[in-house]
């Protein structure tokens, strides 16, 4: 049998279930793990031992008095983008190093209901802007699979410390591809729900129309049933979707036959790694021998994907990110030289060189006499793009493709070149930009031991369908018990 | 060639082109994206939450009553109200401006067009309105020279606000505030307003250009901020129209620009703005979903309004009969024509319940600063105790003058009037032989006076009237007194 | 439409970002290689499209008038980098 740092969760939650094993012994298990490994990985910005072990205590207690759940007294972490009230919030930059978060996100509300254990708070580029997780003020983030590699990014303390054993699913957020692109180059399964099914209250934003909390976990299952907790309207959320919420976590066993996959030749093209390529088409296979009809399709405007969502989710940002300004929170530099220069030195200092970047790109893209050329047009093919897959979902269900070009990259292989960085998101990309649910799980290994992720895009509010599907692959493929060795 | 004589002459061949943009904060119990109270006069900071300070992760949640608020102003307004409208992000750094950007209305604003009416000298004049928008407010900066700073209070932050926009229709000082009086009076009659212009619930800001006269094409604008009266508006744009005048003769260049007035010394001034060049790079707010109403709900609200100014002053005319004057006066305030009305209705007649409301009720009204409040619940007396009184004096009861005494009295009290004529024997005597012997008894004790006067000195009958006043307290019926003694006096 | 150094300058005075001269020599460079490849979008007709400025029908979550939330309690003013008793303190400012 697995150690229970390594079981799904839905399995740990049967062994305290079963009183075999406390809340208490389970995280002290984690935290231990998370000190013998944290020095070669580097997952976490804030780790919280003490709560951590007092949310066990009272999670043993709530499951004493015959409380149930498949997150009670279960450790998992946080992105550090999502608030935690009373714990440092830092969005890994610098102006927020010390920013104690004075409530808690929704998510994080839902799931301290459902007595889940937080250790702490998860690496990621900050504000949530990379695709590496080399862009944290707070240095980068190490691949379990291959130190010399990136986890991937935004999200990629939260899925190297997932693949790394550390906490049994955290929560990402994915604006481009920051969950699933991470997801896929550390080997586990990253879900962005539709955009509106997850509730963004207490998520410091990067691009409001983009922006999603998503469960990264080992297994499809296990982030079903996180999702399930945290998915659903919220008052706190204007643009939270008054859709039901299904219990997903109840649906993995949907059969597959009737099922229709589009394939986007768009997506297997120049560029794409021949193991990733190759790895994603056998997928494909397997589920057509399951009865699953293939068709071919084309997304024709997935080639303008990524300019449309570099100037629509910078522009956004400009906004979003002007109250960093040192008045009411964070850094605040210079303020005896007035207040123009106290505003220039807090952001100039405290923002990083991609967050400055992206800032001044979606400026220049709302500002007078760019705004109809940059801004306005990118909406116009976002537009384009939403129907490209509109036009997909006639004939199919679900749209394979591989989660990114390549495997893993080396750290500081693209630091140099932003635009390189940009076109890792490349197949990523589209689903935000049409707010549509999509997954990536693990569906393979390049020569190189690292891990390649598939990806299945599906109709808005569709993430039963999606996590059916990619749980019926797991099932039948044993990526799942493959753990890197640390 | 024609001689210029002096400025006012000059003026003259000038006209000025004005428009004014107002800002109105609305009566709502809390703010416009957040359950934080929307009342004036917290401690620091105390009506403030994370998301009307702008914290990291917060998200504006709309105010349905906001929205509200809105149709009734511009269903009173004759605008038209848009099924669909949408908010965007004005962008701009400034302390009291938490998130960086205010939550506003641009390209799709609620309300397009419409207009208001005026009286001016020339007749009514019809005023447009471009739109009508709905925004959030800032916090407020306080200027405190004893620390060396600037302070923010975020109390006022998110609080929701009309931007209601006139057209350049104007053309005078005094029609600008004519103006700013019938918009402030609807926002205040529908209730949606407070309308108090020092406490800043009712602010402007004036669009002034010149032009000589009879030419079609616009002078250069220029925007004037921090007036927060009607007399300062009038002030400013007056000051502003002579400068730009003066400026046009001189042949000196005019600048587009915004220029504060500086109240103490009754000029505009040039704010220094190059600094803040302003880009304000709007864009649709996605945090928010776009407005969508529905007919039937702007239909439901279009049924709630009440009876505005106009109508319910030409009523008053109509209906009461009512000297133009006296109607304009009663319906000036909602509550006021309420309470007049309600007057009218426990059985005073119209005319003299329009003097007493006009006269004493709205003088008690004033000294108590009643007015001060937006709805006034409690008069100084109830409706029906000021018809009652009207009727006591009206059948002969009580005299005018005891009236008066009377209503001192029920102010004092708030007893009935009847009761206080009772209990306190104010009913006016009117019986012949009760006041024959109250005179006689002055004739007899002024002899003297009576010889006076019957030499011709009859200047002295006040002085008799007077004496017979007192005796009875006032309470004798002045015109049988002054029948009586007329006789009496003029007969052996 | 070029890009020039009074524009990297005028987009860093809207976004109050400080640069020093090398910084904008370096976002100038960026800026015009990212653009560059941006105006890639000039390729897509997109006449008669409309602006994607709704991604999904969120149906409308709005707020009654109803006011729930407490007075702002310390916490709320505790990451303050600066305070006068209740209020937030910034350099002066001149009108």
């Amino acid at each position: 049998m697995l150690e229970p740092i390594w079981q799904p969760l839905a399995q740990v939650a049967k062994e305290l279930d079963a009183g075999r094993l406390s809340s208490v012994e389970l995280t002290t298990q984690v935290l231990h793990h998370i000190e013998a490994t944290e020095p070669k990985i580097h997952s976490f910005l804030t780790l919280t031992p003490e709560t951590a072990l007092e949310e066990a205590r009272a999670a043993d207690e709530r499951r004493a008095r015959g409380e149930r759940g498949p997150l009670l007294g279960v450790p998992i972490a946080v992105k550090d983008v999502i608030l935690t009230k009373g714990v440092r919030t830092t969005a890994a930059s610098r102006i927020l190093e010390n920013f104690v978060a004075p409530y808690d996100a929704t998510v994080i509300r839902r799931l301290r209901e459902a007595g889940a254990v937080f250790l702490g708070k998860l690496n990621c580029d900050e504000f949530a802007m990379g695709s590496s997780t080399e862009n944290s003020a707070f240095g980068p983030t190490y691949n379990p699979w291959n130190l010399q590699r990136v986890p991937g990014g935004s999200s990629g303390g939260s899925a190297a410390a997932v693949a790394a054993g550390q906490c049994f699913a955290a929560l990402g957020t994915d604006t481009g591809g920051s969950i699933r692109q991470p997801a896929a180059c550390c080997g586990i399964v990253g879900v962005k729900p539709s955009y509106g099914r997850v509730s963004r209250y207490g998520l410091i934003a990067y691009a409001s129309s983009f922006d999603q909390i998503g469960p990264m976990a080992r297994t499809v299952a296990d982030c079903a049933l996180v999702l399930e907790i945290i998915a659903g309207r919220d008052p706190r959320d204007a643009t939270s979707a008054a859709q039901p919420v299904p219990r997903y976590s109840a649906e993995l066993e949907r059969p597959l036959r009737g099922l229709r996959l589009a394939l986007p030749q768009e997506c297997f093209g120049e560029g794409v790694q021949a193991e990733v390529r190759d790895a994603v088409l056998s997928a494909v296979r397997w589920f057509e021998s399951q009865g699953v009809a293939v068709v071919e399709t084309s997304l024709p405007h997935s080639r303008y994907a990524v300019p449309t969502y570099y100037l629509v989710a910078t522009a956004e940002a400009s906004s979003n990110l002007a109250r960093y300004d040192g008045v009411r929170f964070g850094l605040r530099l210079a303020e005896e030289a007035g207040l123009l220069t106290m505003y220039g030195r807090t952001r100039a200092s405290g923002f990083g060189a991609e967050v400055k970047r992206r800032i001044m790109l979606g400026t220049y893209a709302l500002s007078a006499g760019y705004y109809d050329a940059y801004y306005l047009k990118a909406l116009k093919v976002r537009t384009l793009v939403r129907r490209d897959f509109e036009a997909a979902f006639t004939r199919a269900d679900v749209v394979a493709m591989p989660t990114a070009p390549t495997t893993a990259f080396r750290l500081g292989e693209k630091t140099g070149d932003p635009l390189q960085m940009y076109l890792s998101d490349i197949f990523t990309i589209a689903a935000n930009l049409a707010g549509l649910p999509a997954l990536s799980l693990p569906c393979g290994f390049d020569q190189e031991g690292l891990p390649i992720g598939l990806q299945l895009v599906g109709r808005p509010f569709q993430e039963a369908q999606l996590l059916a599907a990619a749980h019926a692959y797991e099932q039948a493929h044993p990526w799942k018990s493959q753990h890197p060795s640390l | 060639m024609e001689k210029p004589t002096s400025v006012a002459v000059r003026k003259m061949d000038y006209e000025a082109i004005i428009g004014l943009e107002v800002h109105a904060e609305l009566l709502t119990a809390s703010k416009m994206f957040c359950g934080c109270s929307a009342k004036f006069g917290a401690p620091p900071n105390q009506n403030t939450c994370p998301v009307c300070l702008g914290l990291p992760g917060a998200l504006p949640v709309l105010n349905r009553r906001a929205v509200e608020f809105a149709i009734r102003a511009g269903l009173a307004t004759n605008c038209r109200i848009e099924l669909f409208s949408r908010w965007a992000r004005k962008n701009y750094f400034y302390p009291d401006l938490p998130k960086g950007y205010q939550i506003s209305q641009y390209e799709l604003p609620i309300c397009v067009g419409g207009w208001l009416t005026l009286d001016t000298e020339e007749g009514e004049k019809r005023i447009r309105l471009a739109r009508i928008h709905m925004e959030e407010d800032t916090g407020k900066n306080i200027h405190d020279a004893q620390v060396d700073a600037s302070l923010v209070d975020f109390n006022r932050s998110g609080v929701p606000l009309l931007e209601i926009v006139s057209e350049p229709d104007m053309r005078t000082p005094q029609e600008a505030s004519a103006y700013l009086r019938k918009l402030r009076q609807i926002l205040q009659y529908l209730e949606i307003c407070d309308g108090n212009m020092e406490e800043g619930s009712f602010r402007c800001d004036a669009n002034v250009s010149v032009r000589p006269r009879g030419s079609e094409a616009l002078g250069t604008k220029v925007e004037i901020k921090n007036m927060n009266s009607f007399r300062h508006v009038e002030r400013a744009i007056e000051f502003e129209i002579g400068r730009q005048v003066r400026a046009l003769r001189e042949g000196e260049p005019l600048v587009q620009e915004t220029r504060l007035w500086d109240p103490e010394r009754e000029v505009t001034r040039s704010m220094r703005t190059k600094e803040y060049a302003h880009d304000y790079r709007y864009f649709p707010e996605p945090d928010l979903p776009p407005v969508r109403l529905n007919r039937e709900w702007i239909e439901a609200i279009r049924q709630s309004l009440p009876e505005l100014p106009d109508a319910r002053r030409s009523r008053f005319v109509q209906q009461y009969g009512l000297p133009a004057y006296d109607a304009e006066v009663l319906t000036s305030r909602r509550d006021l024509a309420d309470y007049f009305e309600a007057v009218v209705a426990s059985g005073a007649s119209p005319k003299a319940a329009s003097n007493w409301v006009m006269g004493d009720i709205l003088r008690v009204v004033r000294e108590r600063e009643l007015d001060r409040h937006l709805r006034i619940d409690q008069w100084p007396v109830a409706p029906n105790f000021l018809a009652q009184l009207i009727q006591l004096i009206e059948s002969g009861t009580i005299s005018g003058k005891i009236g008066k005494t009377v209503f001192a009295r029920m102010l004092e009290t708030n007893r009935a009037p009847e009761e206080i004529v009772r209990t306190e024997g104010l009913v006016q005597i009117t019986d012949e032989g009760a006041l024959l012997s109250e005179i006689q008894q002055v004739l007899a004790e002024n002899p003297d006076k009576v010889a006076q006067y019957r030499s011709g000195k009859e200047k002295l009958f006040g002085f008799f009237v007077g004496q017979v006043m007192k005796r009875t307290a006032g309470k004798a019926n002045p015109q049988k007194v002054n029948e009586l003694l007329r006789s009496l006096l003029e007969s052996s | 439409m070029p890009l020039d150094r009074s524009v990297v300058q005028n987009i860093a005075h809207l976004a109050r970002l400080e640069l020093n001269a090398e910084e904008e020599a370096q976002y100038l460079s960026q800026l015009e290689n990212i653009l560059g490849y941006f105006r890639s979008l000039d390729e897509v007709d997109t006449s008669g499209v409309e602006p994607a400025t709704e991604i999904v029908d969120p149906g409308d979550v709005v707020r009654d008038d109803v006011v729930d939330n407490p007075p702002a309690g310390e916490e709320l003013l505790a990451n303050a980098p600066s305070r006068h008793g209740r209020f937030f303190r910034v350099p002066k400012i001149i009108e």
